[in-house]
């Protein structure tokens, strides 16, 4: 797999189009490196020009910030914001919402100003310029897929229809959940919910969700956030659901319709 | 005489209304004041478009349809009635009866626009009352879920039971009054209810008629003052702070949570050896940060609190509270408002100075810790606000004050925060294995 870092493109006196801001859970969570993976063979495949920070990234200091300890964000902010502006970045996509909203919100007023773009909007683009060609048609005939709303790119910022556009590429039934775009039933996962146990309560929030996913009859979910995926594969699991409904991330899906991936449906 | 007497009864009541209106309001002024300043001037005509969207054309209640239409007749019928007030205020004040009308009854272009209005008004009034009593029934009978929960039990349902009888009252008034009022005149006004209502009163002589028309008028007087002082004491106050509030609500993306300027004044000097702290200022406050008070909450958030109607749209779309969690967004906006009512008796009575109490608006049976730790931030409850208040904002000021000022947060967190100063990830991961996935 071709990547290249920051620093290798700084030593050889170019730049790239655009920093790919990885985020922890595509760095480190097994599922979510899977994600990274299938989104990094789309930028290959067109031969889009993108750079990582590799060891150079940290958090941007999401879950700190809204678990309330601001000391944490900022020190993690700053950090990054000095390793990007060294470096002169100017545009950013990345595959994690919450990485995305604090970045494109929250860093400026810090002094991290950059065009911001989440992999959504990112692929969109892609395909409006023509330059996605969707090859397998196979494996998503019949299928219906329903999107499941990160709620820090649906309501935090408005993006309800992107990855919708990069679902209707697939030759595949797009079906809505009873809850969908600026209704969506949260995940469970934000606020750092992601990081403790839950509250007292009659149910988990990720059940809820999975529940009304199963009621859409779809075969597939589609997360566009590493975060809503863990939380949905879960519910699935302890539905013992695996396998009449299957948790992909928008990029392995649209990975898998141009023959770049073989995801098992 | 008998005149004198009413213009004089009706000056005294309205002076008396008028002065404890004024302290009703003045008393929620100050304390919103109470919290911090925070500059939202500036954007103006975002501003006034946003109002006049969402607070004037009403645009967030039409998410949900069968509400929305019945609070539109509600706040057509409120408002297009205030004019039929002008003339009742005027005959009030010189002891004339319809005063308006006999200014132009005789020419008949005029007269027509009055009858049309007052008839409308009929109308309109017709379309309250459906409404009022869908709105009762919707508390009381179909038990809608969102106007049944725990934190309504007490002085909110019964605040909202009073606002909704006093509407009936009032509505029972103009009918009555309009009804005597055209038998009187043999049906010459041309009203087009109480023309139709004209029977109801047909075994009545003219003093009876004549009394039932000073009676709802009257009535109709009272309860619109009774209106105008109990507001400044009932969540029903929105129907005034929707408008500011909306003019004020925030024009940033949802998902923006506010930087602390005092916390990136620190980091920075933490991160650059060379840097020389300023010389500190022995007067200045202490920091603190969060809010753990009222006080430390900014006026919006207050605003935010007093401009509440408790609908409860907000908890109906919390995961946390669809899932049995304690948090409800609501809650968080009654509470930050009982607590800023009790702050501001405590100031009222020793003075206008504070005076310690030993409480907060965390726990003290406000706000539990349990329910701030619940919240995904999710945005629905803002999403959901048909006046763009903010539970969120709150939640998460909350949260700061725990977490840096008490250091209570989960053990869970307390390792995250960690992991993310020494490792740069809210994991226990390397920061050099950042590049692993490429191997996978």
């Amino acid at each position: 797999m071709e990547v290249k870092t920051m620093a290798e493109y700084a030593a050889s006196g170019e730049t790239p189009e655009v920093l790919f801001w990885v985020g922890c859970a595509g760095s480190f969570d097994q599922r979510a490196q899977k994600v990274t993976r299938s989104f990094v063979k789309i930028l290959n495949h067109l031969n889009v020009k993108f750079a990582v920070l590799a060891t150079e990234e940290s958090c941007t200091g999401d879950p700190a910030k809204r678990a309330g300890n601001e000391f944490v964000f900022q020190m993690l902010a700053l950090q990054n914001i000095e390793v990007m502006n060294t470096y002169g970045v100017k545009r950013i996509v990345t595959t994690c919402p919450h990485c995305f909203n604090i970045l494109k919100n929250e860093y400026p007023s810090l002094g991290g100003n950059y065009e911001v773009i989440h992999h959504s909007t990112f692929l969109q683009q892609l395909i409006e310029e023509g330059r996605i060609k969707i090859t397998d048609t196979d494996s998503f005939k019949g299928k219906k897929i329903t999107y499941h709303d990160s709620c820090y790119l649906g309501r935090a910022n408005e993006i309800y229809e992107a990855p919708r556009k990069v679902l209707e590429e697939l030759d595949a039934e797009l079906v809505e959940m009873k809850s969908c775009r600026t209704k969506g039933l949260c995940c469970g996962a934000g606020g750092a919910q992601m990081f403790k146990e839950d509250e007292k309560g009659t149910k988990r929030i990720n059940i809820a969700r999975t529940e009304e996913a199963l009621e859409s009859n779809a075969q597939i979910v589609a997360a566009a956030c590493p975060f809503c995926n863990t939380m949905l594969t879960d519910g699935v699991k302890s539905k013992d659901k695996q396998e009449s409904l299957k948790v992909f991330d928008i990029a392995e899906l649209l990975a898998a319709g141009q023959g770049l991936e073989t995801i098992i449906l | 005489m008998v005149i004198i007497l009413q213009i004089v009864l009706f000056i005294v009541l309205c002076s008396t209304a008028g002065y404890f209106a004024y302290k009703g309001y003045t008393r929620v002024y100050k304390n919103i004041m109470l919290g911090k300043s925070e500059d939202l001037s500036g954007n103006s005509s975002e501003r006034l478009k946003n109002m006049l969207l969402v607070a004037f054309g009403q645009k967030k209640m039409f998410k949900n349809i069968t509400p929305a239409v019945l609070h539109l007749f509600l706040y057509v019928g409120f408002v297009i009635t205030q004019i039929e007030l002008i003339e009742i205020f005027i005959d009030g004040l010189t002891g004339n009866h319809r005063i308006i009308f006999h200014a132009v009854e005789s020419i008949p272009a005029l007269r027509f626009i009055y009858v049309f209005i007052i008839s409308f008004i009929e109308v309109l009034s017709v379309f309250v009352f459906i409404a009022t009593v869908s709105f009762l029934s919707r508390r009381w009978i179909l038990r809608v879920p969102r106007l049944n929960k725990p934190e309504l039990k007490g002085f909110p349902i019964i605040d909202a039971t009073v606002i909704l009888l006093l509407e009936i009252i009032l509505l029972t008034c103009i009918f009555s009054m309009n009804t005597a009022d055209m038998a009187l005149h043999k049906g010459e006004y041309g009203f087009l209810v109480s023309g139709f209502l004209m029977p109801v009163f047909a075994g009545c002589g003219d003093t009876c008629l004549h009394v039932i028309e000073r009676i709802g008028w009257w009535g109709h007087m009272i309860m619109v003052l009774a209106f105008l002082v109990y507001l400044p004491y009932s969540k029903h106050l929105h129907i005034l702070l929707a408008f500011p509030n909306t003019y004020f609500g925030r024009l940033q993306p949802k998902g923006y949570i506010s930087n602390m300027p005092e916390i990136t004044k620190e980091i920075k000097l933490m991160m650059d050896p060379s840097a020389t702290p300023p010389p500190a200022d022995a007067n200045a406050a202490p920091v603190k940060f969060g809010a753990k008070d009222v006080f430390d909450l900014s006026w919006k958030n207050l605003l935010d609190a007093y401009t509440c109607t408790e609908c409860g749209r907000c908890t109906a779309a919390c995961p946390a509270n669809q899932t049995g969690k304690l948090l409800s967004p609501r809650k968080i906006m009654m509470d930050t408002r009982d607590r800023l009512e009790e702050v501001g008796k405590n100031i009222a009575s020793n003075n206008g100075i504070w005076k310690e109490d030993g409480k907060s608006l965390i726990e003290n049976g406000y706000i539990s810790v349990e329910e701030l730790r619940a919240c995904t931030t999710c945005n629905a409850c803002v999403e959901e606000c048909p006046v763009l208040i903010s539970p969120l904002e709150i939640i998460v000021q909350l949260r700061r004050n725990l977490v840096m000022e008490e250091s209570n947060a989960p053990a869970e967190w307390n390792a995250m925060f960690t992991a993310m100063e020494n490792n740069g990830a809210p994991w226990q991961f390397s920061q050099q294995d950042r590049l692993n996935w490429e191997n996978g």
